[in-house]
């Protein structure tokens, strides 16, 4: 994990509204290497702005900032717009929850794989499709060539978020953001699909940020995990020290869910408290 | 646990057996939607029973038609056959005001289930002033109480309240005619883990408060195996089994499907599914 | 309806902005002033909307006070002072050919442009709004039945429409109202349709359903407040449309008779003498316009203050 990949330093994302400033991420550092590192919270901790704010993909009026966001030794920061572009996709790239709405419904998917491919390499048409249809066998689409030639609207849920992940993983790109990539799914296909994304992720030595509401999932998916609440990063730890969490927010989360395998009479609930949103935020680089 | 075999065993088949007590029996339910060469059956031949007082869960995935069987008891889906008994009488297909008092939901999105016009106070006085109840201040006031949200809530708008609360009160909604089955379709799916805990906690307090049966939908075994002490699994339209939560707990389910499903909801196993 | 049992005290001045913009309001009043609050500070934001605000708040007092603003009778005649460029002889806005003052006519005629406005504003969107929704909320044959009614009535031009009916009912702006309001209609009765089907399988609605309400108590109490705001912002938007309409037939000698001071009628009247005395036909143009604009500036607002998706976010 010594060659890190990405490397945050003090990221802050405001929204103006009516009665002041909305502060959804509060000054967090984080870095991710060749790991999967699990980003955890609550709606509304800040958790999908810190994943959109690392492709620089904040929507006005919403504004960010930082010290430094380093990817290959370099600050993103100091990124053009148009350099950026170069960055998504290619470098870095993005896989959204529902893909539905990342998929354009006017387009085949395959040609949807190749503008992808074609936009960030010099490949021919003939090249575009031969890679497309590997990706889609590599994401365990039986039925590559049928896939190709279908439009968004006839895929289902899991077939979809498999394309998504085949056009994301195309370009070959050295880091993975998957913000809540499988909540959409029936949970026998959200474990299909997560284990054809560890693959590659593993595969290409790739870095992975996996975002997601599920403790439960991320703890037995990731390597690393990041707890989030109210902006900030709570809490830090290896996902299997995750039992021995010891912030109080963590605690209660880890409490508040219940188990198949140990029954309890009552659920805790979480007691909130004011100080975690003062709290500093913990720094999870490494 | 040895024991929990057998017990699954006994249990089937899962066929009604001639008992008094069930507060809710379905035999043979078929759900049909569309027409002509559209039709489509979501339910089919489903048979499940429930006792008074008890909790039963029945959990599937998406297009498994879990939903749509809660649909048909409580008379939103009216393209169905089969019968459905309410303590040992049969049910129309159209349902009569009185009905309403006997049988009641919670509905899985609380951002969907309440009037974005509507106060609080008008969601829980609609169903009193519908069925001529008295005291409807009083009324109002103790649901808001016996959900845990007290008065202060009585005059908000929905887009006033959080996701938990809205839940609160949609909850607060249901029980305003005092039934005694409570159909529940998903009711913290789209809720955070640690409200999900406070919602579950409700459920819990008010069926031994009011003395509630309840019927739970959910795709998420771990709550099922919380809430409820028998539990059918569904897929494709069909319940392919009934087992007691012990079974479930000890992980000795008969099916491949429910094996699956309740090792996918362990959390991810890479030697489990990688290759698969 | 029952009253509240805590009783909410109105605070003092410095309170009460405090008191209506509450987060937890205490009683049904409370609520609902807390609402129209909002509202209304959306509106004062909305510089433009809030201008359209001030244009229709203006023509509203005109037409009440029109006695005290009129210099002279609206139908006073004299012919020795006809054609009087404005400004002149202390007519702000000159005369017409029979020596009317044509400001004093024009506030006259705010009142009749009211009249027509407020008319046609409460009959056409209340029976589209009907017809609408129990079309789109109980669907099959009934739906089919009154939309099939809905494209008839949407197939003809709407002024032609007019001008059939006022020729049936005989001129007069008795006749103009009837005849527009029953032309404006079907455009209502569309949106609350539209608007319907995309509420009448809400979980709000099964709800009400399951607690044993009637059909028709779940359309007026639960489908209506929500086609309500599209309904508003487009009635708002057509009032322009209406005002040009009730001109168009007191232009054509169909809508108001003389000696009524309609602004339609004036601009009709004034065509002779376009070219040598402009304000007699240009005066009524420009109170027609600047009233049209007040309703689309007011409704291109209300379409962003009512929007239930922008004001929940």
């Amino acid at each position: 994990m010594s060659d890190t990949l990405l490397s945050v330093e003090d990221l802050w994302v405001r929204f103006p509204t009516r009665s002041g400033t909305v502060d959804a991420v509060r000054g967090i550092s984080f870095s991710v290497g060749r790991e999967r590192v699990g980003i955890v919270g609550e709606s509304g901790s800040g958790k999908s702005m810190t994943g959109r704010s690392i492709l620089r993909l904040i929507r006005s009026p919403g504004q960010m900032e930082a010290k430094s966001i380093m990817f290959n030794g370099e600050n993103l920061l100091d990124y053009s717009e148009r350099q950026m572009r170069k960055i998504r996709g290619h470098q870095i790239s993005m896989v959204m929850q529902d893909p539905k709405f990342s998929l354009n419904p006017v387009h085949t998917v395959g040609k949807q794989i190749c503008e992808a491919l074609r936009l960030h390499t010099k490949a021919s048409r003939r090249e575009a499709r031969q890679g497309a249809l590997e990706m889609l066998e590599a994401v365990q689409i039986r039925n590559p060539e049928r896939v190709f030639d279908s439009y968004p609207h006839e895929l289902s849920g899991g077939m979809g978020q498999r394309v998504m992940i085949a056009m994301m993983l195309i370009t070959d790109p050295k880091l993975l953001i998957a913000d809540e990539p499988t909540s959409a799914l029936d949970v026998t296909v959200q474990m299909k699909v997560l284990a054809i994304m560890d693959k590659l992720v593993q595969e290409r030595g790739m870095g992975l940020i996996f975002i997601s509401h599920d403790l439960n999932l991320v703890s037995s998916f990731c390597d690393r995990i990041i707890i989030m609440y109210a902006g900030r990063i709570v809490e830090t730890c290896k996902a299997s020290e995750l039992h021995n969490a010891t912030h109080p927010y963590t605690r209660g989360l880890l409490n508040a869910l219940p188990r198949i395998e140990e029954p309890k009479g009552r659920l805790e609930a979480l007691q909130r408290q004011d100080s975690w949103k003062q709290e500093a935020s913990v720094d999870a680089r490494v | 646990m040895p024991g929990s075999d057998s017990a699954v065993m006994e249990r089937k088949p899962w066929v009604a057996e001639a008992t008094k007590d069930a507060r809710l029996e379905i035999k043979d339910l078929n759900v049909y939607f569309g027409e002509g060469a559209d039709r489509f059956q979501a339910v089919k031949n489903v048979s499940v029973k429930v006792q008074q007082g008890g909790s039963f869960g029945i959990v599937g995935e998406s297009g498994s038609g879990k939903s749509t069987v809660l649909r048909a008891v409580c008379g939103l889906v009216e393209s169905w056959d089969g019968e459905i008994d309410i303590d040992g009488a049969p049910v129309s297909h159209k349902r009569d005001k009185a009905f309403a008092r006997k049988i009641q939901m919670v509905f899985q999105d609380p951002y969907a289930s309440l009037h974005p016009r509507h106060t609080v106070d008008r969601v829980l006085s609609e169903p009193l002033k519908l069925h001529g109840f008295d005291d409807v201040d009083g009324r109002v006031l103790r649901a808001l109480d016996d959900v845990g949200l007290g008065a202060d809530f009585r005059f908000r708008y929905p887009h006033q309240l959080s996701g938990g609360q809205r839940q609160r009160v949609a909850v607060a909604r249901a029980l305003m005619l005092e039934p005694e089955i409570l159909l529940l379709d998903e009711p913290t799916s789209a809720l955070d883990v640690s409200v999900q805990a406070e919602i579950l906690n409700l459920f819990a307090d008010l069926r031994k408060e009011h003395n509630l049966t309840y019927v739970m939908v959910t795709h998420d075994l771990a709550v099922v195996a919380h809430m409820c002490d028998e539990i059918a699994v569904m897929q494709h339209g069909e319940v392919v089994e009934v087992m007691d939560v012990e079974a479930m707990r000890s992980s000795t389910p008969e099916t491949a499907y429910t094996q699956e499903l309740l090792k996918a909801s362990m959390g991810y196993d890479a030697e489990f599914f990688g290759d698969s | 309806m029952t009253t509240a049992p805590v009783k909410s005290n109105v605070p003092d001045r410095a309170g009460l902005k405090a008191w209506l913009s509450s987060d937890a309001p205490t009683s049904r009043g409370h609520a609902r002033a807390v609402q129209f609050y909002m509202g209304w500070m959306k509106l004062y934001e909305n510089k433009l909307a809030f201008l359209g605000f001030l244009i229709i708040l203006s023509l509203v007092l005109m037409a009440i006070f029109a006695p005290l603003l009129a210099t002279t009778e609206p139908n006073a005649q004299d012919l020795a002072k006809r054609l009087t460029a404005p400004g002149v002889d202390g007519h702000l806005l000159g005369t017409d050919e029979l020596g009317r003052d044509i400001w004093s006519r024009l506030v006259y005629g705010s009142r009749i442009t009211l009249l027509i406005v407020g008319i046609v504003a409460f009959t056409a969107p209340v029976f589209g709004l009907l017809i609408g929704t129990v079309a789109g909320y109980l669907g099959g044959w009934v739906d089919q039945a009154l939309m099939r009614l809905v494209d008839i009535f949407l197939a003809f031009p709407k002024l032609i429409l007019a001008l059939a009916f006022v020729a049936a009912l005989g001129a007069g702006i008795e006749s103009a109202i009837i005849a527009i309001s029953l032309t404006a209609w079907p455009p209502y009765a569309r949106i609350a349709r539209a608007e319907t089907l995309t509420i009448r399988n809400a979980d709000y609605i099964s709800a009400v359903r399951l607690q044993g309400a009637g059909v028709m108590h779940i359309i007026v109490g639960h489908v209506w407040p929500l086609c309500l705001s599209s309904i508003i912002v487009r009635v708002t938007l057509d009032m322009a449309g209406i005002i040009l309409t009730a001109a168009g037939l007191g232009f054509l000698g169909l809508g108001a008779q003389p000696p009524e001071p309609e602004w339609g009628a004036m601009i009709s009247a004034g065509r002779k003498f376009i070219l040598d005395h402009w304000w007699v036909a240009a005066m009524p143009g420009m109170a027609i316009f600047i009233v049209s604009l007040g309703f689309n500036l007011l409704g291109d607002g209300l379409r962003d203050i009512l929007d239930p998706k922008k004001s929940q976010s």
